[in-house]
């Protein structure tokens, strides 16, 4: 008990990059998800397409995969074009790494993209197209359909399912300490590490996860409260 | 006012219109009779063009709109559409229904929208509702605002598929009588319906469709009293 409480600082500052990570993806996520969902939606075949290739990719492999790739695949190719500027340019070497942060902060946001490029093509479809038919047949160009009928409507749809992708990408950010990012499970790990309190560390660790879980879907059940006016 | 000229329109291999021809005149009435699957809406919906013709023209007072120049979000301002379902926004009240476009597409500012939009639910009945959102209406006054929405484009013609259809009986009389004063108005309108009192009341010319084509018109009272071809009267007779 007592190592628990001891090292309880420790693994609130781990939580607190957890959660930083957490909404920083998501962020970045929502705004490729954006981009992705409504490409897949859009008339365009080659952005659709790539939109696709993108979701696929992103949802239909591990995240871990995914983080090795960034942190240790993609440096090794740089540095292999690097080599060879170098060698043919004679200018000195520039590229060392790409930070754990950054590359914490890519694979992410990539992979919550993906994700959330998924719920948005899915809330826009979920509308009914009379609601497009009815705006459009009032004038209004397909952009502004869009953007003054669908998305406001759509977007009320996808909190359910967006409170779901945080919560899931807020318990998947564990895995990012596998490239030694120091967030909540890092943390716990180096603790034990130096105390042998497996148990107790590891049961903490996971009340704080659940703790940060369980608040946020509260929130999310109160946003969703407060917004149901209307369909 | 509107020219239909050799109207195709198929869904893959289903040819649903085939060679429609009509005019139809500035404050005319004309009501589209025929069974289901017939092609009703689909000719209502290549007016405004929510359907592409397969080929074809469709002139509104002279411009066509199968022309690529032509400006179709600015033509389809000139068509109102009224819905079977209503196809209310349903995160608006319905003030903000009736204001949403003019705003967003004439470029009135809020105070004028309101204004004209307070103008229309007087007209439909429904000053005391402006607030309400579509979920709090009955069904009836859904469509008199969604009618109150289509006229805040100031259209010149109105285009109502089969708007009483998904009502309950008692509410159907309301949404005629709002229809009623327009065509007294002197609004050109196309109305699909199975309100046969009402196409006979208010029709100035009828138009019988059956799979897709243009079978037979005249004055509601010809079309009901003296149709001449056979399907006519085969269908007249299953909903009279
Ligand atoms: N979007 C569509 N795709 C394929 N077939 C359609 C589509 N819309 C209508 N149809 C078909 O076209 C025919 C005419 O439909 P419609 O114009 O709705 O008839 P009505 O309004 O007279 O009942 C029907 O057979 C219908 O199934
Ligand atoms: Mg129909």
């Amino acid at each position: 008990m007592e190592v628990v409480i001891n090292s309880f600082p420790v693994l609130l500052m781990g939580a607190g990059m957890t959660i930083l990570i957490t909404l920083l993806s998501i962020s970045i996520g929502c705004v490729l998800g954006l981009v992705a969902g409504l490409s897949r939606l859009s008339k365009s075949r080659i952005l659709s397409f790539f939109a696709t290739c993108y979701i696929d990719f992103f949802r239909g492999t591990p995240l871990l995969v995914q983080l090795v790739i960034i942190y240790f695949g993609i440096p090794d190719i740089l540095k292999d074009v690097q080599g060879y500027l170098v060698a043919a340019l004679g200018i000195s070497p520039f590229f060392k790494n790409i930070p754990v942060f950054a590359a914490v902060l890519i694979a992410l946001s990539l992979n919550s993209g993906a994700y959330i490029g998924e719920i948005f093509r899915a809330g826009v479809q979920s509308i009914n197209k009379g609601q497009m038919e009815a705006a459009r047949s009032l004038g209004m160009t397909s952009h502004q359909a869009m953007r003054f009928i669908i998305l406001p409507q759509a977007f009320k749809r996808m909190i359910p399912p967006l409170g779901n992708e945080f919560i899931a990408l807020l318990k998947d950010t564990a895995l990012v300490s596998i490239i030694g990012f120091e967030e909540l499970f890092r943390r716990g790990q180096l603790i034990v590490g130096a105390t042998y309190e497996a148990f107790a560390i590891y049961l903490a660790v996971a009340f704080i996860y659940l703790a940060m879980t369980l608040s946020f879907s509260r929130f999310v059940d109160y946003l969703e409260r407060r917004l149901r006016t209307g369909d | 006012m509107i020219e239909v000229k050799n109207l195709y329109k198929r869904f893959g291999d289903l040819e649903v219109l085939k060679n429609i021809n009509c005019r139809i005149a500035s404050q005319e009435v004309v009501v589209v009779i025929g069974p289901s699957g017939s092609g009703k809406s689909t000719f209502l919906r290549c007016i405004n063009l929510l359907e592409e013709p397969t080929s074809g023209d469709v002139l509104i007072e002279g411009v066509n709109l199968m022309d690529p120049k032509t400006n179709i979000n600015r033509m389809r301002q000139e068509v109102g559409m009224v819905f079977q379902q209503f196809n209310l926004f349903p995160n608006k009240t319905a003030l903000q229904n009736i204001t949403m476009a003019p705003m967003k597409v004439r470029g009135l500012n809020e105070k004028q929208a309101r204004e004209e939009a307070d103008k229309l639910l007087d007209k439909v009945g429904l000053n005391d509702k402006a607030h309400a959102y579509p979920q709090q209406l009955s069904g009836g006054q859904q469509q008199r605002v969604a009618i109150a929405r289509a006229l805040a484009m100031r259209p010149k013609v109105m285009l109502f598929d089969e708007c009483t259809s998904a009502l309950d009986p008692e509410m159907v009389g309301d949404v005629l009588a709002v229809m009623k004063d327009l065509a007294k108005e002197g609004m050109t309108m196309i109305v699909v319906t199975h309100e046969m009192g009402f196409a006979r009341e208010v029709g100035d010319r009828a138009i019988f469709m059956d799979e897709g084509m243009i079978v037979e018109e005249g004055t509601p009272e010809q079309i009901f009293k003296n149709a001449q071809h056979d399907r006519t009267k085969l269908f007249l007779s299953k909903v009279l």
